[in-house]
């Protein structure tokens, strides 16, 4: 790096040179239409001639709109504690099993990734359903008179989401406490202290980056899940996306559907900001070598 | 400070242990430390030192034997219940708590307060001379800080027994000089029973009280460094600690005095034999580059010139005997000690009879 000035042929111009073709690929798909969408959402009508912040105040007074938006944040925030407290002792057993044990924990937390969405969430349908495994199973057993309402609740769909969104949790955790010295959790002990005191003084600061990538990428992805959100979650319960979706595609209606947009990509970049925040913060545990 | 007379002794009573992999780590060892002592467990990489230690320390539960501290077997006590000090070879502080939490650590478990918490670590870290360092976090220290900061970690608990694995490895050689002195300083102010793990044989003969030596597992000999370098029991001891020349040879006679053994280089010499060994066994004879003298007289046995190789405050020739045995023989460098020329034929002798040492082959 520090020889980079008398190097033959600069390296930095290179690699930015190279950097281009996918450069001008992200301005033409991705700057352009969020240009486009931004400048939609500055109207007032739904044919987008009076410019105006009509559509956001629009949305930012009307309790219904606040309210979707409110239990689509609620509902990544549920999702991704799921996550967390089944996926820590996951990436726990990972760290302490031999490995045939570890391709096995691999290849389970890796199986939602390899089937389709769309296969996926019916797969929770016939789980979840009225007649569905659970519901028959308890009824058979004479455990329950009527069947358990799971499909289309909170529950359901928190259940659905936390598995599909697992893998995202699960990696970057597997990956942070496999970094944390051995002996730290032995040094530990050897000081006097317990099991749990060496937990949460040792090992659950020090997988903190882990957490903190698991969790922004699961809240990420759990928030934005159209296709799982609306099939296991139903009718009743409305989120941002399809929220979206349904004021573009049905009422037709664009400028308001922009600034949903809009909101809904702030919302979501405030919270990943936090988490990136935090993520520096604990930073300096990362090295744990 | 506690003084030297209530340091915990700790006996290792027919420790064994098998990995669950097969491998037999450590076979059937028997020590007894005082009080106060330092110990270093020499052998080389593999050994089982690292094992041994952690079976002390509690990480691992032996397959057999018992580990007694002071008048208790702490077999069924955990890791966390042993008050046994460890400073790990890579030295292991918390990445995340600055150098005087890391110091405090052991304290806070026990449920010390803070404010004399504070004032511990700062004592502990006075005296390893790091005072002024307790904010930093352990990324900001060099390698011989962090290694002062680990002892000082270690030590804060009050331990029975302090075991320190390989603790100079990493160190550069001025620097480990340093620590050697340092360590030994803190451990007599302590008086802390107290285990290194060594494979450098020049650590272990200037630090330790007592040295125990290891060799796959098994102990070939405990005693005082001057007893491992003066008198070694074992082949493996004689050429592992210090250098030695080996030669074969057959027993002519065996008496108390010692053992009398034809070289097949030529010549007899007279010999110390630590286990015993009868006429015409087959031997082999170790025999010190610096207890070997060129006489003049038909003692000895004969050989020729290699080569002279000056190397500062000693001289040392390689010397080729007639059946073949390549031989170092390491002078102390006078004003009129004379390189001697290639080829030229010289007989080599000991210095005093019962200076080698034979072992059945
Ligand atoms: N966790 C383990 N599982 C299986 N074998 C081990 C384990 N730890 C060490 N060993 C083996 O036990 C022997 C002794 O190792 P160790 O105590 O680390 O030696 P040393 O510290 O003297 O270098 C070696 O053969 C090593 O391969
Ligand atoms: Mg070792």
């Amino acid at each position: 790096m520090k020889s980079a000035t008398t190097a033959p042929g600069d390296v930095t111009s290179f690699s930015l040179g190279l950097a281009l073709p996918l450069g001008l690929a992200f301005a033409i798909f991705f700057v352009l239409p969020l240009a486009q969408l931004v400048y939609l959402s500055l109207h007032n009508d739904t044919a987008a001639t009076v410019w105006g912040l009509g559509q956001y105040v629009k949305f930012l007074t009307d309790p219904f709109s606040l309210a979707v938006l409110g239990s689509t944040l609620l509902l990544g925030a549920e999702v991704t504690l799921t996550c967390l407290v089944l996926g820590y002792p996951i990436a726990w057993l990972y760290q302490r099993s031999g490995s045939r044990v570890q391709t096995l924990i691999i290849m389970i937390v890796l199986l939602p990734l390899l089937t389709s969405v769309v296969v996926r969430t019916f797969a929770w349908i016939v789980i979840l359903g009225r007649q569905g495994i659970i519901n028959s199973v308890l009824q058979s057993l004479g455990l329950i008179g009527t069947p358990l309402r799971m499909i289309y609740t909170q529950g359901g769909l928190i259940a659905a989401l936390a598995q599909v969104q697992m893998p995202l949790m699960v990696l970057p955790l597997i990956t942070a406490i496999g970094r944390i010295d051995p002996n730290l959790s032995d040094a530990s002990a050897s000081l006097g202290a317990g099991s749990w005191r060496t937990f949460v003084k040792v090992m659950l600061p020090l997988s903190m980056p882990g957490i903190i990538a698991g969790c922004t990428l699961t809240y990420a992805a759990a928030i934005t899940a159209f296709i799982t959100q609306s099939l296991v979650g139903g009718g009743q319960m409305l989120f941002m996306p399809m929220y979206l979706y349904q004021q573009a595609s049905t009422l037709q209606n664009w400028p308001f559907a922009a600034a949903i947009s809009i909101i809904f990509l702030f919302a979501v970049l405030a919270i990943v900001a936090l988490f990136s925040t935090l993520g520096r913060r604990a930073r300096g545990y990362g090295d744990a070598r | 400070m506690a003084s030297v007379s209530d340091a915990k002794s700790l006996v290792l009573d027919r420790i064994t242990h098998r990995f669950a992999s097969g491998t037999m780590a450590v076979s059937d060892i028997n020590l007894d430390v005082k009080g106060g002592e330092i110990i270093a467990l020499l052998g080389p990489s593999g050994c089982g030192k690292t094992t041994l230690l952690r079976i002390i320390a509690g990480f691992i539960g032996q397959s057999e034997g018992r580990v007694i501290i002071g008048n208790d077997v702490v077999d069924a006590l955990p890791p966390n219940r042993r008050a046994v000090g460890i400073v790990f070879q890579n030295y292991a502080l918390f990445p995340h708590l600055s150098i005087s939490e890391n110091v405090g650590y052991g304290l806070a478990a026990r449920g010390v307060d803070k404010a004399t918490r504070a004032k511990e670590a700062q004592r502990l870290l006075d005296m390893v001379q790091l005072g002024q360092f307790g904010e930093r976090l352990p990324r900001q220290l060099s390698g011989g800080q962090q290694q002062r900061v680990a002892l000082a970690r270690a030590l804060a608990i009050k331990p029975s027994i302090l075991l320190l694995d390989e603790p100079f490895a990493a160190l550069d050689k001025n620097l480990r000089l340093d620590m050697q002195i340092e360590v030994k300083r803190l451990q007599r102010m302590a008086g802390t029973t107290t285990l290194i793990v060594t494979h450098d044989q020049e650590e272990a003969l200037s630090m330790a009280d007592r040295v125990a030596v290891l060799s796959h597992g098994h102990l070939e000999q405990f005693g005082t460094p001057s007893e491992i370098y003066d008198e070694p029991q074992t082949l493996f001891v004689n050429t592992f600690v210090g250098t030695a020349n080996r030669m074969k040879g057959t027993v002519l006679a065996s008496d108390a005095s010692g053992v009398k053994v034809a070289l097949e280089a030529g010549g007899e010499i007279i010999a110390r034999a630590p286990t015993p060994v009868s006429a015409s066994d087959k031997v082999t004879v170790c025999l010190r580059p610096e207890h070997l003298t060129f006489v003049g007289d038909d003692t000895g046995f004969a050989g020729e010139i290699g080569m002279a190789l000056p190397l500062g405050a000693t001289v040392v020739h390689e010397i080729r005997a007639k059946d073949g045995s390549s031989i170092k023989i390491s002078q102390a460098r006078t004003g009129g000690t004379p390189l001697r020329e290639a080829g030229a034929a010289v007989r080599v002798a000991p210095l005093a009879p019962g200076l080698a040492t034979v072992f059945p082959q």
